[in-house]
């Protein structure tokens, strides 16, 4: 484990793997909850906490848990997680508890904790699970929180509750809308894959150009 | 009688699942490429979410309230979510093989398609009796398979056209399940009381 590594590993958590940009992962959540950023960011420290813990479980039991019940166990040590941060979040911050909702315990079928569960703590040892269960956490935070921030901004000119653009602007209301939520959510993607497929090209030719020379 | 049908009617079109309480986008927009597998989608999800309706609300009022262990709902209702698909998927291929065959292949997705789990622990928080939570579960799933269907018609039509690049594939899929939603949000201005 260096140094290295855990940076390609947070790389591809915040931008070339994204979980919600790159994979589509746990869209429902993504488009629901960022219609203010504090939602966004209470959504997605949420998400974190309960990726990182059960990452480790998962890696601490990945030899002892039979393959053919393995999902069932993922979920039983998922569901076991998410009803922590459920009831701490009611003990300890009532306001952002109340206005996630349904989507705490929903947490639970997000595909992306049940993904990294499968795809990368139940072959690796614990340390890299949990630095996998953080950068795959922040890479989803940084998402809903960009996408609040575009919906609560020009959705109703404020961010954190704060009035940032003045009386002069008027606020679109249909960026709070679920309509506004699906379309900016698409051009965000848009943008990520526009984004990639120019870097795509670039190493495509830097290959290209160093086999030249080579040859 | 009254009271069931307005359930009915909000829970299809004015609270509809995808565009307006955003549960189970994720087979919205993995199975919706063609109308034949939306419809089998559809059906698969209404048949899972009628009964785990019923199942759930029995094991909340019977099981979890009597022993005073509520806070143990989200870990409940997953499992038996689980339990009932593996059964289901069981049955059928035992003594309906015509309908396994029609809906095999998506009923393992649907344990952890967030809309079934969304209207199990909705009955519970909205308070409906057992009546109203059957309803309430088979008419949300009606409304996912409304918007299923609808969506897969216009991703056929997409399928022909040629976006920008960038916007191939999910990009111009949720650009226009906004403009859809756009729509149903017409649905919001009808008030029954």
């Amino acid at each position: 484990m260096n140094g290295k590594k855990i940076l390609s590993q947070f790389k591809e958590g915040l931008l070339t793997n994204n979980p919600v940009f790159v994979q589509l992962l746990g869209m429902c959540s993504a488009l629901a909850i960022t219609t203010t950023v504090i939602n966004a960011l209470g959504m997605g420290l949420s998400v974190t906490a309960v990726l990182i813990c059960s990452n480790v479980i998962i890696s601490l039991l990945r030899k002892i848990i039979p393959k053919q019940i393995r999902i069932a166990s993922y979920i039983v040590i998922i569901s076991g997680f998410v009803t922590v941060v459920e009831m701490l979040l009611k003990a300890f911050a009532p306001a952002i508890s109340k206005s996630l909702g349904l989507f705490i315990p929903l947490i639970v079928v997000n595909c992306i904790i049940l993904a990294r569960a499968e795809a990368y703590a139940s072959r690796h040892s614990v340390l890299p699970s949990a630095i996998d269960g953080l950068a795959m956490g922040v890479g989803y935070t940084v998402a809903v929180v960009v996408l609040a921030f575009v919906r609560e901004l020009f959705g109703s000119g404020t961010i954190l509750g704060i009035t940032v653009l003045g009386d002069w602007y008027k606020p679109v209301g249909m960026l709070i809308n679920p309509a506004g939520a699906f379309i900016t959510l698409g051009c965000i993607i848009a943008a990520v894959q526009k984004f990639l497929m120019k870097k795509q090209d670039r190493d495509f030719k830097k290959e290209g150009n160093e086999g030249k020379v080579n040859g | 009688m009254v009271d069931i049908l307005i359930l009915m009617f909000s829970a299809i079109l004015i609270e509809n699942y995808i565009f307006s309480k955003f549960l189970g986008i994720c087979p919205f927009l993995g199975v919706s490429d063609k109308p034949s597998t939306a419809v089998g989608m559809g059906f698969a999800v209404t048949f899972v979410m009628t009964i785990s309706s019923a199942v759930t609300y029995g094991v909340y009022y019977l099981v979890l309230e009597p022993l005073g262990v509520e806070y143990l709902q989200t870990i409940a209702f997953i499992l038996i979510i689980a339990a009932l698909v593996q059964f289901i998927e069981m049955f059928l291929r035992k003594y309906i093989p015509a309908l396994y065959s029609a809906l095999g292949i998506y009923l393992p997705l649907i344990t952890t398609n967030c809309a079934v789990l969304g209207a199990a622990m909705l009955n519970i928080q909205e308070g409906h009796n057992f009546i109203e939570s059957v309803v309430y579960g088979f008419s949300s799933a009606i409304g996912f398979t409304l918007a299923l269907v609808i969506f897969a018609g216009v991703r056929e039509r997409m399928a022909l056209s040629k976006p920008p690049k960038a916007f191939r594939g999910v990009p111009i899929a949720l650009v226009a399940a906004g403009l859809i939603a756009m729509a149903f949000s017409g649905f919001l201005g009808i008030s029954f009381n």
